[in-house]
């Protein structure tokens, strides 16, 4: 049945999530104006409330799907605190890699740990086949060298899933996932980046010399590589129709913030948003917001309609990408809005809206820009393939 | 819970008008629009699939399916899909029928529902649109005014589905109680009904207005009789079945372009191979998706009974935009084919045009 009404047991997880955001509330602007001063992974105050994740003990058949509300509590974390999300639920994109691509074994070895991911190069970011990374093997280990930057958490992780190449002249079908743990001589971080925002979120460069790693750290164990296919690539390709969803809520909870600190703002100011009367009875402001508003949902439900496809266990990269575009573009139109309307109200920094533009604007970028997920659904619409449409 | 997944009765419903679409639609809608006309034919085969009366109780000679406006959402697009002309002249008449059944006393019921069920279609409008600037369905300058006993309902309607036709009018109108609806018969004294009006879009559907000149109306001729009726509650049920329609046109569009990209050849490859009319195509497919979803929640609402007017609201505006915006980029994929009346595109974009600034048409 097509039903979009929460049930009792997920508004009682979204309600301790909410609890935790409002403290993660109060060190935004602390952990924004201080970089690289890392948030706690708990915040003292946050500990003594209840932990939404041990509310999810029992679900039943009324309850979302795990991918579902892994959205909206992703939604929630950050409509508190993009960074200062109250870390109850370790993990990074690495994660989903592992999770994703790894053997039993090897999930089960690492799956305790906080992992990155490193993908991009200073010469290749949406096109991933091109990196210039190296694996190579040697006796019983496996040699990489190469250089990887925006490796989100990179500093703080246990661990890093990095992508390289074990035969170049097999294009994407040579690129392999590999887990370097921290402290791996060889593995060095060479500096952390300056960002727009989520400021407090560590973006690292890490170089790989020489860093000599165990064989069976390949994540998937497959050493083979296909000619005439992409091998593993798809594979790891497929993370992302986990995280594009996940990353796009993460936005959307930022945008949702933004219309609620503008709609308190409007209000204040005496000006009523109504949903029954038509657009034109509304005032000019109004009706900007209601658009803005709308915007903001039509962006959360393709954000369920790819995780509850997820939850299905059927196909969603098309919905991930989806999701993933309109959030991106979301995000966007939603917080420069909100600043329009609110003006000078809107770009000072005795409030957070001008953070949550500056936050936001990730959304469109990260795991794959809007214009990488244009190209993906382009492809899927068109039934074309990577050399018919680029 | 959350869910997307429809019920095997949904899906069923909705391939059965996928279909209907495809086969008693499409063909004609062209010839409809030029001829500004509706046949009767296709009225009746429309008619025959239980558009209005598969969700009325048996009681009253209807088929007793259970009232579901998500099942309705769907059907609603499927008929956009096929023409938004042709959809509000099949649905028009439901919307009337459900205003009754969901709000109607029980001697309304009993007095108009059974007029649905019988073999012929059976015109019935809802008059929710005002032809002024700004006007607004929640707040109509229509009034009706007690006199003794009796409502005096004055004012104008505009672009009355299948207003040249139907035996019965439901007008929105503002009384000293608030939103309130009445029950005007075709040949109540006072009331002028104008010939068919000369529209942008939508032209197939022959709509008219109505002059209100001091229709007297008994007590038992409103809405709800003593009781009264959440009009507000009503307009919502429009507001949704509109998107509904305007994402089957968006989809149309849509579906249109996407072959046509690629037959299409400039520069010695097809134009779907340039990412400025691919992108295009990605962005007309996320509107296409955005706009269901919200239709779905909204009926959802409705469905449940919950309050859905921020629902409504939300997805009658952005289906409005973003249907328009589709179908403006359809035109823009097809260039010069585009502005072309042998091709229906040019005829999307004004449909959408037209169906997005109209009021209470159909409803789920």
């Amino acid at each position: 049945m097509i039903d979009f009404e929460l049930s009792a047991n997920d508004k009682r997880v979204l309600e301790a999530v909410r609890r935790e955001a409002l403290v993660a509330r109060k060190y935004a602007r602390h952990y924004d104006e201080n970089e690289h001063e890392f948030p706690p992974q708990e915040l003292a105050e946050a500990k003594e409330l209840p932990n939404p994740l041990a509310l999810l003990g029992e679900r039943t058949e009324e309850d979302a799907g795990m991918a579902v509300l892994t959205t909206l509590i992703a939604m929630g974390q950050s409509w508190g605190d993009y960074c200062v999300r109250v870390r109850r639920q370790r993990g990074g994109l690495g994660n989903s890699a592992l999770q994703a691509t790894g053997t039993p074994e090897q999930k089960a070895k690492w799956g305790h740990l906080t992992l990155a991911m490193a993908i991009t190069e200073p010469g290749c970011g949406s096109d991933p086949s091109r990196l210039q990374t190296t694996a190579v093997l040697d006796g019983d280990e496996w040699v990489l060298n190469g250089e990887k930057i925006f490796v989100t958490t990179g500093c703080r992780a246990d661990g890093v899933v990095v992508w390289a190449t074990i035969d170049k002249s097999a294009g994407r079908a040579g690129i392999k996932s590999f887990l370097v743990e921290k402290g791996t001589p060889g593995f060095i971080v060479t500096h952390k980046e300056k960002k727009l925002g989520i400021r407090a979120d560590d973006t690292a460069a890490i170089v790989f010399q020489d860093c000599r790693i165990p064989r069976g750290n390949l994540l998937g164990g497959d050493e083979t590589v296909p000619r005439g296919s992409s091998g593993d690539f798809r594979g790891a390709m497929k993370t992302f129709n986990m995280t594009r969803p996940t990353v796009a809520a993460l936005g959307l909870g930022i945008a949702e913030a933004a219309l609620d600190f503008t709609r308190e703002a409007l209000q204040q100011a005496g000006i009523e948003v109504r949903y029954g009367p038509g657009l034109p009875s509304q005032s000019a402001l109004a009706e900007k917001f209601l658009r803005l508003e709308a915007l903001h949902e039509a962006a959360v439900l393709s954000v369920l309609r790819a995780a509850w496809l997820a939850d299905q266990g059927r196909p969603n990269n098309l919905e991930a990408s989806v999701c993933k575009a309109k959030a991106g573009a979301a995000v966007r139109e939603i917080t420069q809005g909100c600043i329009e309307i609110l003006g000078p109200m809107g770009i000072s920094r005795e409030h957070l809206l001008e953070k949550w533009f500056r936050d936001c604007r990730i959304t469109d970028i990260y795991e794959g820009t809007g214009e990488i997920q244009r190209l993906i659904i382009a492809r899927t619409l068109l039934g074309y393939g990577r050399d018919e449409l680029k | 819970m959350i869910s997307f997944a429809p019920t095997e009765e949904q899906t069923t419903a909705q391939q059965t008008m996928r279909e209907f679409a495809t086969r008693a639609m499409r063909p004609i809608a062209r010839a409809c629009d030029e001829a500004s006309a509706v046949p009767d034919s296709f009225l009746e085969e429309a008619w025959a699939l239980g558009i209005a009366a598969a969700q009325i109780p048996e009681a009253y000679g209807g088929f007793g399916g259970p009232r579901s406006p998500v099942t309705n959402a769907m059907v609603l697009e499927e008929l956009g899909y096929g023409d938004a002309a042709l959809a509000a002249a099949a649905a028009a008449s439901s919307a009337f029928a459900y205003a009754v059944l969901d709000q109607g006393t029980e001697e309304q019921k009993k007095r108009y529902l059974p007029l649905f069920c019988g073999r012929g279609y059976a015109a019935a409008a809802l008059a929710c649109s005002e032809p002024w600037p700004a006007a607004d369905a929640f707040r109509p300058r229509t009034t009706a005014i007690r006199r003794g006993n009796a409502f005096v309902l004055s004012g104008a309607k505009c672009a009355v589905p299948l207003g040249d036709r139907a035996r019965h009018f439901l007008v929105v109108a503002q009384s000293a109680d608030g939103l309130d609806a009445f029950f005007v018969a075709r040949d109540a004294p006072g009331l002028k009904i104008s010939a068919p009006e000369k529209n942008l879009g939508l032209r197939g559907l022959p709509t008219t207005r109505l002059e209100l000149e001091d229709v007297e109306v008994s007590p038992g001729d409103r809405l709800g009789g003593p009781a009264r009726a959440d009009v507000a509650r009503l307009l919502n049920h429009c507001r949704v079945g509109i998107a509904a329609i305007l994402t089957g046109l968006a989809r149309a569009v849509l579906d249109y372009c996407i072959p046509y990209a690629k037959e299409r050849v400039a520069f010695g490859e097809p134009i779907a191979r340039k990412q400025s009319i691919a992108f295009r195509l990605a962005d007309m497919h996320i509107e296409v998706e955005c706009c269901r979803w919200l239709v779905w929640k909204a009926a959802s609402q409705l469905e449940r009974g919950a309050d859905a007017t921020r629902a409504a609201h939300f997805a009658r505006a952005y289906a409005a935009e973003k249907s328009l915006w589709v179908a403006d980029h359809g035109v823009q994929v097809l260039g010069g084919h585009g502005y072309i009346r042998e091709h229906p595109v040019e005829m999307w974009f004004r449909n959408a045009r037209t169906l997005g600034v109209l009021e209470g048409m159909v409803a789920v």
